[in-house]
């Protein structure tokens, strides 16, 4: 169920659907403000609000404070975007809620009292905002939001007023980043109220040409109006990147697969990758199983792949490769093993 | 030149401080500059200092002059504060920074000032109440005009219970 080991629909270019809102306590400081016994009592409120409810949610959830975690494991949960890395650098006074298939959570003082947010494999934010409202209600029967009949839910940051709702979808654009289309995508789609970030959020580099839209107006329109212009806007974007890969293989198709194979073999026979060049090899090997030229190797691996490149994951295996304190060579290994295993088991 | 810190890397980052009418100057390397954290200059900026500077620029110099000293009562939050992050302090500051922030709100949501999506269950009854006290004075006012005094006193009493049974929490 969780985005990264299923696929949904349009998974050739969408990976996932990302729906998340803000909602803070109307008897209570944003975190801006609070003291340490006003921190804790949130959380504890709202730890009672999910596993206290009479809600089915109650046994769905999971419940960590960020300062019992090792720093792995709370950059574990950034790296599978199930916490916001604002979360982890609150770790004093943060905890989150993380339902048992990984598809929802609910963060706690992080920006605002409650983040709460759900991911969906491929292109589905509807589906990922139905499944969010519930949660939200749920909260609500049992906590007082902060809301004001004229601003909407009341945001820590007044760019979250309104819904409180961010979402966004994340996509492989390998071919308009390749083309420079992406620099026009860029530019143009703050004109209409979205933005384009990095597979790691604001101000995260757009590795492995994965790009993350969303919205940035959160007042004025509903909930389902903003995720209505989202999707037109994905829509046309996965349409022109799609006819220029199309563009790209027939204009010298071998030189195209070309460029993919060599991909392959060097992130199966690498012996040192750091991870900026491991982004770029898997981008270049997800774009040749999505267009079917890689066989034997389905889209939800390499998501897998992805994620488990990514440092904390790999520090996890450090104790497997005792031997191995350089996390670019453990990369290439694990990776390069991963890759070859599958290949040779299908 | 070296960088006055370390003494190691060229000094490629000029920095003047004026504090109190004292003016100091330093000449560092990018390292120490960014790590002596003088410098949001490397930092990625974020929406919520953007903010801040939006802040000025929507205000004539009239306003600046009485805005610094505003002060949320309940979480202290006063307006300096607020323009260097961006953040405010709780629901109250909405209230107090009102005038100030209505024009930024405007720019930074395409326009828009009111809010149309969803809300929160607990409150829509009270949504709910207060459109139906608004009909009934209307109501009210057509049955004064035409003098049906009966039906005014029930609209009346119709009126008050409704704003008796309304819990608080009206908007800003």
């Amino acid at each position: 169920m969780s985005w990264i080991n299923e696929v949904g629909p349009s998974s050739d270019i969408i990976l996932s659907s990302r729906v998340r809102l803000a909602r803070n306590l109307a008897d209570t400081p944003f975190p801006t403000a609070m003291d340490k016994e006003e921190m804790d009592t949130v959380i504890q409120r709202v730890r009672r609000g999910i596993l206290g409810s009479h809600s089915d949610l109650k046994d769905d959830y999971q419940f960590l404070i960020i300062k019992d975690l090792s720093p792995v494991d709370r950059e574990i949960l950034v790296e599978k975007h199930l916490a916001s890395p604002d979360l982890i650098k609150n770790y004093k006074s943060s905890a989150i809620l993380v339902d048992k298939v990984q598809v929802c959570s609910i963060m706690v003082n992080e920006e605002d009292h409650i983040r709460l947010q759900c991911i969906f494999p491929g292109n589905r934010l509807k589906d990922a905002l139905e499944y969010l409202q519930k949660v939200d209600d749920t909260l609500d029967a049992e906590l007082p939001y902060a809301f004001d009949d004229g601003l909407g839910y009341l945001s820590c940051c007044p760019t979250n007023l309104g819904t409180g709702m961010r979402a966004s979808i994340m996509m492989h654009l390998p071919a308009l980043a390749a083309t420079g289309q992406m620099k026009g995508i860029i530019s143009t789609l703050p004109k209409v109220g979205m933005a384009v970030r990095g597979l790691y959020g604001e101000g995260s580099e757009a590795g492995g040409d994965i790009f993350q839209i969303s919205n940035q107006i959160t007042l004025g329109a509903s909930e389902e109006e903003i995720i209505g212009s989202l999707e037109a806007i994905v829509g046309q974007v996965l349409e022109k990147e799609r006819q220029t890969r199309r563009a790209m293989a027939e204009h010298d198709r071998v030189r195209f697969e070309d460029g993919i194979w060599r991909a392959y073999g060097t992130i199966t026979h690498a012996k040192v990758m750091d991870l900026n060049e491991f982004m770029d090899l898997l981008s270049k090997v997800r774009l040749g199983v999505e267009m079917g030229i890689i066989p034997d190797i389905d889209i939800s691996s390499i998501n897998g792949l992805m994620i488990l490149g990514q440092p904390a994951h790999l520090k996890k295996y450090e104790k497997d490769y005792a031997d191995i304190k350089d996390l670019d060579i453990l990369r290439a290994k694990i990776i390069s093993k991963k890759l070859r295993d599958r290949k040779e088991g299908a | 030149m070296l960088c006055q810190n370390c003494k190691k890397n060229p000094a490629t980052v000029h920095v003047t401080r004026i504090i109190n009418n004292t003016k100091t100057e330093l000449y560092l390397c990018q390292n120490c500059a960014s790590e002596q954290g003088e410098f949001s200059l490397f930092a990625p900026f974020s929406v919520s200092q953007l903010l801040g500077s939006l802040l000025d620029s929507a205000k004539s110099t009239v306003e600046l002059d009485k805005t610094p000293g505003l002060e949320c009562h309940v979480c202290g939050m006063d307006y300096r504060q607020f323009k260097k992050t961006g953040l405010f302090g709780c629901k109250n500051c909405y209230r107090v920074f009102k005038d100030e922030i209505s024009p930024i709100i405007k720019r930074i949501q395409g326009g828009a000032t009111h809010h149309t999506g969803k809300v929160p269950q607990s409150q829509s009854t009270r949504l709910r109440t207060n459109k139906e006290i608004k009909d009934l004075k209307l109501k009210l006012q057509d049955a004064i005009k035409i003098e049906a005094f009966e039906e005014a006193a029930k609209l009346r009493d119709m009126i008050k219970d409704l704003e008796e049974s309304k819990q608080g929490g009206d908007s800003l």
